[in-house]
């Protein structure tokens, strides 16, 4: 595998698909990775807030049943394997997007696999947060509202931008498998010529770019999260 | 005036019900520094947060210048909170606001201008004496400095009550004695009454006018500090004010007779009592145990003195340790 990888032919071959196709794909994968990551966090984010406040004793009690199955919905979406959920809600898609194949189509599937995901990481994000502090807002007149907006989501930033961040990447990852359904971007383009055509110098290549990807959302990522915590003395 | 009355709380765990408190009924002032003492466990924290109705009582009332809170709704509740406000040991400072922003929340939360609330804290930090704080944030202060932005928190909304939950616990002496100073200083300018929840002797002594001592979720006692300080009645009390279990510290000698003498507010200036006695009756005192301290310029405190055997010594020992007034004298009967 390794002597036909590096051969004349293919390394002009991995030259022109670079040239020609390399750019766009990875601006198609950064843009559904992104897109997917926003609404995932849209309704993730709430749902996580519920999970925590939601609680008996948390500053905005729901009744027992709600978060029972709030908790259950979520178990089951996160438990089923992502190739099959992108195949799962097709209909879904369709009715959202139009079509059920496709870059802009993939984001669909994706969301769903995230949300719940995001909504597990906002909640062990809450839940870092100093019980006291949420006291002291209440002994303060705080509505549950206002402790929510006012305390628990300002004094958890670096933990939400962290925990952002790992959404990121794994939904990076996740892209990669939409080539499957032909979402396109650099997982299209790693399985389409490494598995289907052979061309693994290619393949070799895609992958690269995806962990250089992983590391600059990462490294970003842990950098704004550094920054914006003011609990470090500076 | 805050009334507390049979109030009990009962909370259920896994392991049964427990009961925290145990039909306390108190009273404080307006103006008051009360101090609400005990060991941990006693059940003060929850008491504190009984006023307030963080914790609901299970039992009894808590009534504020005559409104029973317990039967307020949850909006008229938190009205009432900007007008009971409360500081903590760990001081609960936001973390990621700047010190001006944290004196802002509380106006912020009963709706005041971003301009105006900006204004009061401003004049607030002063108040603390902090006003180069603004946007420092709370991890560069230090834990004194911290507090007494917790403390310029608690004040912004103007409040009739100022709650202190172990508020200086985590404070090394001289910074509590700081803290305590602050807190004398709010009281008397600004006339907010104020109850000091406090597991230490030398907090209540150093700016409390009333005490409450509880154990076991019960007041075991209740009154003036002076009072209290000078000759505890309860066990509760005597472990407070003699840690050290005065009891245990008597050397009777064979023949020798006991005398407690119980300084409640005896002037201290220029009178060295015992030695005075020595000089104008001649009777010389053997000195047992002794626990006294100054509050201003009077004495409180306690002190074991033994006599010689005989009755007249004993008799004109007694007559002149309480000439002077304020000092209560009894005898220590009992085993040797």
């Amino acid at each position: 595998m390794l002597d036909k990888m590096f051969t004349p032919e293919s390394l002009e071959e991995a030259w022109v698909i670079l040239k020609e196709e390399m750019l766009f794909a990875l601006w198609e994968t950064t843009y559904v990775t992104v897109l997917a990551t926003a609404f995932a966090i849209l309704l993730g984010l709430p749902l996580g807030i519920l999970l925590v406040a939601g609680e008996k004793d948390g500053v905005l009690p729901l009744p027992k049943g709600v978060m029972h199955v709030l908790n259950v919905v979520i178990n089951l979406l996160r438990s089923v394997p992502f190739l099959i959920l992108m195949i799962l809600v097709f209909p879904l898609t369709r009715l959202i997007v139009g079509t059920s194949v496709g870059t802009t189509a993939s984001i669909v599937p994706l969301v769903i696999a995230a949300f719940p995901f995001v909504a597990r990481l906002v909640e062990s994000s809450l839940r870092e947060l100093n019980p006291n502090i949420i006291e002291m807002a209440q002994s303060m007149g705080a509505s549950p509202m206002q402790i929510i907006v006012k305390v628990m989501l300002p004094e958890s930033i670096p933990s939400l931008i962290s925990n952002f961040t790992i959404a990121i990447t794994t939904i990076l990852g996740y892209t990669a498998m939409s080539g499957i359904i032909g979402g396109g971007g650099l997982g299209k383009i790693a399985i389409n010529y490494g598995y289907y055509r052979y061309k693994y110098l290619v393949m070799l290549i895609a992958v690269i770019i995806l962990i250089v990807l992983v590391q600059v959302f990462q490294s970003v990522g842990t950098k704004l999260a550094v920054k914006l915590d003011r609990r470090v003395k500076r | 005036m805050i009334e507390i009355k049979n109030l009990s709380k009962t909370f259920r765990t896994a392991a049964g019900t427990v009961e925290a408190l145990k039909n306390i009924s108190l009273t404080v002032n307006d103006g008051d520094i009360y101090g609400i003492i005990g060991m941990s466990g006693a059940g003060k924290s929850t008491l504190v947060r009984c006023i307030n109705m963080l914790e609901r009582p299970t039992e009894g009332s808590v009534l504020m210048d005559g409104q029973d809170l317990g039967t307020l709704s949850k909006k008229e509740l938190r009205k009432v909170r900007r007008d009971v406000t409360m500081i903590f040991q760990g001081f609960n400072l936001l973390m990621q606001k700047t010190c001006l922003r944290n004196i802002c929340f509380p106006l912020e939360l009963a709706g005041m201008k971003k301009e105006d609330a900006r204004k009061r804290a401003k004049e607030l930090l002063a108040i603390v004496g902090l006003p180069d704080k603004a946007g420092s944030y709370p991890a560069q202060l230090s834990g004194g400095q911290q507090q007494r932005i917790a403390i310029a928190r608690a004040l912004a909304t103007q409040p009739k009550v100022l709650l202190c939950d172990e508020a200086t616990s985590a404070l090394d002496p001289k910074t509590t004695h700081d803290i305590l100073e602050l807190l004398k200083d709010i009281n008397e300018r600004l006339g907010i009454t104020i109850i000091i929840i406090t597991h230490q002797m030398s907090v209540v002594e150093e700016i409390c006018n009333r005490v409450a001592i509880l154990d076991g979720g019960v007041v075991a006692e209740e009154g003036e500090v002076s009072a209290v300080f000078a000759d505890p009645q309860s066990d509760a009390a005597k472990r407070l004010v003699f840690p050290d279990g005065e009891e245990e510290v008597v050397p009777v000698h064979p023949g020798e007779r006991v005398l407690r003498v119980i300084f409640n507010g005896a002037m201290a200036a220029g009178a060295p009592l015992i030695t005075q006695m020595a000089i104008d009756e001649k009777i010389a005192a053997n000195i047992l145990y002794a626990s006294t301290k100054c509050l201003g310029d009077k004495v409180y405190g306690n002190m074991l003195l033994g006599l010689p055997e005989e009755e007249e010594i004993v008799q004109r020992a007694i007559k002149y340790l309480t000439k002077g007034g304020n000092v209560l004298v009894t005898e220590v009967t009992g085993n040797a």
